[in-house]
C-alpha cells in the first residue's frame, strides 16, 4: 500500500443524510473530522434555476443518483434462484456523491408511531400466538418514543419541517394526526399549501370518518433558519422535486441545512471520489484502525482513524461490514449470524383518477405534496380478522408533474395517433390515491455477497434475496378495497388501478422508493442484531453503522426522519460517553 | 465530439448562449429563442451522428408512426424525434455508460429481473433494425422504410407482441418486443423532454397537452386549485412558444 493520509478522530464513510449529521456533530464537539464520498461534488451554485428543470437529464437517466455501473447490486427471489445484477435501477435507486440520497428524495419528513418503535410487543399483545406467518422475525427498535421525541425534534428543526401537529404534548391537534406519537413541539413551519388533489382526497376521507392531514414535508413553507444558522427558501412549488436537486434551497437536503455549517468548521474536511473498499481491522478484530479507499486517480490510500462511521447507505454499509469482516454473517438456513439479517423493502400501490374537466397543473407542486391518512396503520385499525400485521400511509400526493410517463385512461393505445391524443386530452387531469405499506423481515428475506458478479474495483457486489410474503400481499388485499372506497367516494370519470396481485412476486424492475431497510438490525443483544440502539457495532466498538441498516422491519412512514433521529441519538451518546471512554456503550 | 454537421453548430451557438449573462439574454440583444431555433437543424437536411443512411430511414419512417403528424397536435418527424434519439445514441446514454454491463448476461431471464441484454442501447438498435429490415425483406420485399404507412404499423404492431421472431432474421439474443421498448421509450422522450437534448421542437408538445416546461416557479399559481394554467412553455434556454 502506497498512499497514507494524515491520521484523523473520525473517519465518517459517505456525505449524505447521516453523514452529514454525524461530520456536523462530532466535529462540533472539537474532533478532527474527514468524510470520505464515493460520488462527486454536488453544490447548490451549480443546480441554480433553472437547470434541474429538466425530467429526461434527472429523473429519466438520473444524472444525480448513484451509477448502477459502480454500485448495481444482484437480486433473486430465493435461494434456489441464481441472483442477477440491477443493470439499471429499478425498484430502488440510490443516491451518490455530496448529500447522497438527500439531494434527490421527496422529503416527506414523517415520524413513526410509538407502536411501530415497539411493533413486536404489540404483536404478542394483538395476535393470537400462531396467527402471524412462522417464518417472520420480526422485533422491536431498542429504542422508546421518549428517547427518540427529542431528536425527532431536533431533526425537523434543521430541516425546518412544514406540517400541521396532531398531537402537542398529548392534547390532540385539529387537522393533525389523532394518530401520532406525542410531540414537544408544532412543526416549525406551518403546511405546504394544498394542490387540487389534496382537496378532493381529504374531503373524500373526511367523509368516510377517517382523519387526513397535510404530508410533513421538509421542502419548507416559509423562510426559515435552522440551529446551525442556515437559511432556508420557501418553496416555490417549481413542480421539479422528486428526483431532482431542488433549484430553489428550499428542499431540505445535507446542503442546504447542514454542510455549509460544517464547512465553517477548521477540524472538518471531506474528500470526494473517495470509496472506501474496506475497514481495517486490529489484529484482535475488536476495533478498527481505519479505511482503505481508492482515490480519483485510482489509488489506494489507508485513512488511519480513531472512530469510524459507516453512512454509505443501507446496503452499502451492509456489504462494507462483510468485506471487512465485521460481525458474523447471517445464515438463512440455520438463523446464524446477525449481517445481512432481516433486510426488509415496502410496497406501494395507487388507484389513477380521471377527470375530464379538472385540471390538477400537476407542475405547480413540491415533491412531499399531499395528504394523508394514518387510519390503517399498526393500532390504529384491527387487522386480526384478516390474519396480517401492518399498514400504510394512505395519501394522494403529486410529486411531480412533468409529462415523460404521464398516467394515462384504461384503453388508451400506447403509441400513435392515439396515444398522442391521450397525451393531449389527459394530461393534468388526473391524481392517484395511494397506499405505502409496511414491510415486515423474515427468514428468508436477506443480503449476503453475490459469488458471481464484481464491482469495478473487483469486490463482490451485494446480492439481495427478496420477495413478497403472504402477510404483505394480504395487506395489500386489504388497503385496496380501502382505496377503491375513497375512489369510488371521489367518483372520478374513470381510474386504473395498480397492487400487487395476491400471487405476485417482487417485480425489481419498477420503481417503488428507495427506502431498503435492515441487514445490520439494532437490537438489545448481539443475539439479535448487528448493532445497539446507538447503532454501535456490538463486535468492532469503534464502528457506528447509522442507516435504514438498523431498522428490524420497515414501518409505513418514510425512513429518513427515524435514521436522522438515530443518527443525533447516537451522537450524543458518541461525544457525552464515547469519547472519554472508548469501548461498548451497552453491557451485555 | 465526433459529431461534424448542423447539430455540432447547434451546441456551439446554444452553448455561447448560456455563457450570456441573463440580462443580456432577457434584454434580447441576442434572444435565447432565437438562437435555439436557429440551431434546431431541419430534419431533412440534418445527418446524424450515430445512425448510418438506411438506419436513420428506418428511424425517421418508425418514429412517423409512433407519433403521427394530425390536426390535433405535431408528430415526432416536425418535432426533430428522430435527431433526439441520434444524438441520444452518439452519446453516453447510447454506449450504456451508466449501467452494470459485465457478464454473465442470462438473456432469458424474466421479465421482472430487468434488463438483461448484454448489448448498450446504440447496439440495440443496430441489431434492431437489421432484424426488423431482414424481416420485412422477406415478407414484403423492401425495407421497412419503403412499407406504407398501414403496412408499417403492422410490423411494429408485431414488433411490440414479439411476432417476430428475431432469431429467424440473424439475431439470436435480442427480443423484438425489447428492440420496440427501446424504440417506444425513446421516442416518447424526445417528444416530451427539452428540446436542448434536439427533440421537442419548438417545444410542440409542451404547447399540446399544456405543459409549461421550465418555467418551475408557481407561488403565485399554488393558490389557484382547479384554474387552467395560461402560459404557454418556456425551454430551459429561454425559448418561448
Ligand atoms: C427518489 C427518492 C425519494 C426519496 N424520498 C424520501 C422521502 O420522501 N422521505 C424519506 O424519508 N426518505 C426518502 N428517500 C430516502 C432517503 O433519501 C434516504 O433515507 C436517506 O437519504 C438515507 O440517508 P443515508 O445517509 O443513509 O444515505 P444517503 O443519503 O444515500 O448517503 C449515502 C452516501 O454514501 C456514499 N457511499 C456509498 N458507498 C460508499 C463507499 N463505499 N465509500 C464512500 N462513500 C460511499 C454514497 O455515494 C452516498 O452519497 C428517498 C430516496 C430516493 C432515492
Amino acid at each position: 500500500m502506497a498512499i497514507v493520509n494524515d491520521a484523523v478522530d473520525v473517519v465518517v464513510v459517505g456525505l449524505g443524510w447521516t453523514g452529514s449529521i454525524m461530520s456536523i456533530e462530532l466535529a462540533k464537539a472539537g474532533l478532527k473530522v474527514r468524510a470520505l464520498e464515493s460520488g462527486p461534488e454536488r453544490t447548490n451554485a451549480e443546480e441554480i434555476y433553472p437547470k434541474p428543470a429538466d425530467q429526461l437529464g434527472y429523473s429519466v437517466r438520473q444524472k444525480v443518483f448513484a451509477k448502477a455501473r459502480q454500485s448495481a447490486l444482484t437480486v433473486r427471489h430465493n435461494q434456489s434462484q441464481t441472483a442477477l445484477p440491477t443493470r439499471r435501477w429499478g425498484a430502488f435507486k440510490p443516491g451518490n456523491g455530496v448529500g447522497g440520497a438527500g439531494v434527490h428524495w421527496t422529503a416527506v419528513l414523517i415520524r413513526p408511531t410509538p407502536t411501530d418503535l415497539k411493533l413486536k410487543t404489540w404483536a404478542d399483545q394483538t395476535y393470537k400466538p400462531g396467527q402471524l406467518q412462522d417464518d417472520m422475525t420480526i422485533q422491536d427498535f431498542p429504542v422508546t418514543w421518549d428517547e427518540m421525541e427529542p431528536h425527532f425534534d431536533f431533526f425537523e428543526k434543521v430541516c425546518g419541517a412544514s406540517g400541521q401537529a396532531g398531537n402537542i404534548k398529548g392534547v390532540i391537534q385539529e387537522g393533525g394526526d389523532p394518530f401520532e406519537g406525542p410531540r414537544s413541539n408544532p412543526f416549525p413551519l406551518p403546511p405546504l399549501k394544498d394542490t387540487l388533489n389534496n382537496t378532493i382526497f381529504a374531503k373524500a376521507a373526511k367523509k368516510l370518518g377517517y382523519h387526513p392531514f397535510p404530508n410533513p414535508s421538509a421542502a419548507a413553507s416559509g423562510a426559515w433558519t435552522n440551529p446551525y444558522g442556515v437559511q432556508i427558501a420557501p418553496c416555490n412549488y417549481c413542480g421539479f422535486c422528486s428526483d431532482y436537486y431542488c433549484l430553489n434551497y428550499s428542499k431540505a437536503s445535507p446542503q442546504t441545512t447542514i454542510l455549509d455549517a460544517a464547512k465553517r468548521l477548521s477540524n472538518f474536511d471531506y474528500r470526494v471520489n473517495a470509496h472506501v473498499t474496506r475497514v481495517d481491522l486490529h489484529d484482535d478484530k475488536k476495533t478498527a484502525k481505519g479505511v482503505t479507499y481508492i482515490d480519483e486517480k485510482g489509488q489506494e490510500v489507508f485513512q488511519p482513524a480513531n472512530i469510524v462511521i459507516l453512512a454509505s447507505f443501507q446496503f452499502n454499509n451492509v456489504r462494507l461490514m462483510m468485506l471487512s469482516g465485521i460481525g458474523k454473517p447471517y445464515d438463512p438456513n440455520t438463523g446464524e449470524g446477525q449481517i445481512g439479517r432481516n433486510y426488509a423493502f415496502l410496497s406501494n400501490g395507487n388507484a389513477t383518477l380521471f377527470f375530464k374537466d379538472k385540471n390538477f397543473n400537476p407542475f405547480v407542486t413540491a415533491g412531499p405534496t399531499g395528504q394523508m391518512i394514518n387510519d390503517f396503520s399498526p393500532g390504529t385499525f384491527d387487522a386480526t380478522p384478516y390474519d396480517f400485521i401492518g399498514g400504510a400511509k394512505l395519501h394522494s400526493s403529486q410529486a411531480g408533474g412533468a409529462p415523460i410517463g404521464a398516467a394515462l385512461p384504461h384503453g388508451t393505445p400506447s403509441w400513435g395517433a392515439g396515444w398522442k391524443k391521450g397525451m393531449k386530452d389527459w394530461y393534468g387531469h388526473s391524481m392517484k390515491v395511494s397506499i405505502t405499506t409496511t414491510c415486515m423481515s423474515y427468514r428468508g428475506n436477506y443480503l449476503d455477497l453475490d459469488p458471481t458478479y464484481k464491482d469495478p474495483y473487483g469486490q463482490p457486489l451485494l446480492r439481495m434475496t427478496f420477495d413478497w410474503a403472504q402477510n404483505e400481499l394480504k395487506l395489500q388485499q386489504f388497503l385496496r378495497q380501502r382505496v377503491l372506497e375513497i375512489v369510488k367516494e371521489i367518483g372520478p370519470d374513470s381510474y386504473t388501478e395498480s397492487f400487487l396481485k395476491p400471487d405476485a412476486h417482487w417485480n425489481t424492475t419498477s420503481y417503488i422508493s428507495t427506502h431498503n431497510v435492515g441487514g445490520a438490525v439494532m437490537g438489545e443483544t448481539p443475539n439479535d442484531s448487528a448493532i445497539n440502539k446507538y447503532m454501535q457495532s456490538w463486535d468492532v466498538h469503534n464502528v457506528f453503522v447509522p442507516g435504514g441498516n438498523a431498522f428490524p422491519q420497515n414501518f409505513q412512514a418514510n425512513p429518513t426522519l427515524m435514521l436522522g433521529a438515530l443518527t443525533y441519538f447516537s451522537v450524543k451518546q458518541i461525544t457525552d460517553q464515547y469519547i472519554k471512554n472508548p469501548g461498548p456503550l451497552v453491557q451485555i | 465530439m465526433a459529431v461534424v454537421n448542423g447539430t455540432s453548430r447547434r451546441a456551439f451557438l446554444l452553448g455561447s448562449v448560456l455563457a450570456l449573462p441573463t440580462a443580456v439574454v432577457s434584454a434580447r440583444l441576442f434572444g435565447a429563442a432565437e438562437a435555439a431555433r436557429l440551431a434546431a437543424p431541419v430534419i431533412d437536411t440534418y445527418v446524424p451522428a450515430f445512425f448510418a443512411a438506411p438506419e436513420w430511414k428506418f428511424v425517421m419512417a418508425a418514429c412517423d408512426r409512433l407519433i403521427p403528424a394530425d390536426a390535433e397536435g405535431p408528430g415526432a418527424l416536425e418535432t426533430n424525434v428522430p435527431v433526439f434519439i441520434d444524438q441520444e445514441l452518439a452519446g453516453s446514454y447510447g454506449r450504456a455508460d451508466d449501467w452494470y454491463m459485465e457478464g454473465p448476461h442470462d438473456s432469458k431471464a424474466p421479465a421482472d429481473m430487468g434488463f438483461q441484454i448484454p448489448y448498450a442501447p446504440s447496439e440495440i438498435y443496430r441489431r434492431g433494425i437489421k432484424a426488423t429490415d431482414a424481416y420485412t425483406a422477406q415478407t414484403h420485399q423492401k425495407s421497412f422504410a419503403e412499407l406504407d404507412a398501414q403496412t408499417r404499423d403492422q410490423v411494429l404492431t408485431k414488433l411490440q407482441k414479439n411476432e417476430i421472431n428475431f432469431a429467424e432474421f440473424g439475431e439470436p439474443i435480442l427480443k423484438a418486443s425489447a428492440f420496440f421498448g427501446f424504440l417506444l421509450t425513446n421516442t416518447q422522450e424526445g417528444y416530451l423532454s427539452d428540446p436542448m437534448y434536439g427533440g421537442n421542437k419548438g417545444m410542440g408538445s409542451w404547447v399540446m397537452i399544456g405543459f409549461p416546461g421550465a418555467r418551475a416557479s408557481f407561488l403565485e399559481w399554488i393558490g389557484q386549485q382547479g384554474v387552467k394554467y395560461p402560459l404557454g412553455p418556456v425551454s430551459l434556454l429561454g425559448e418561448r412558444a
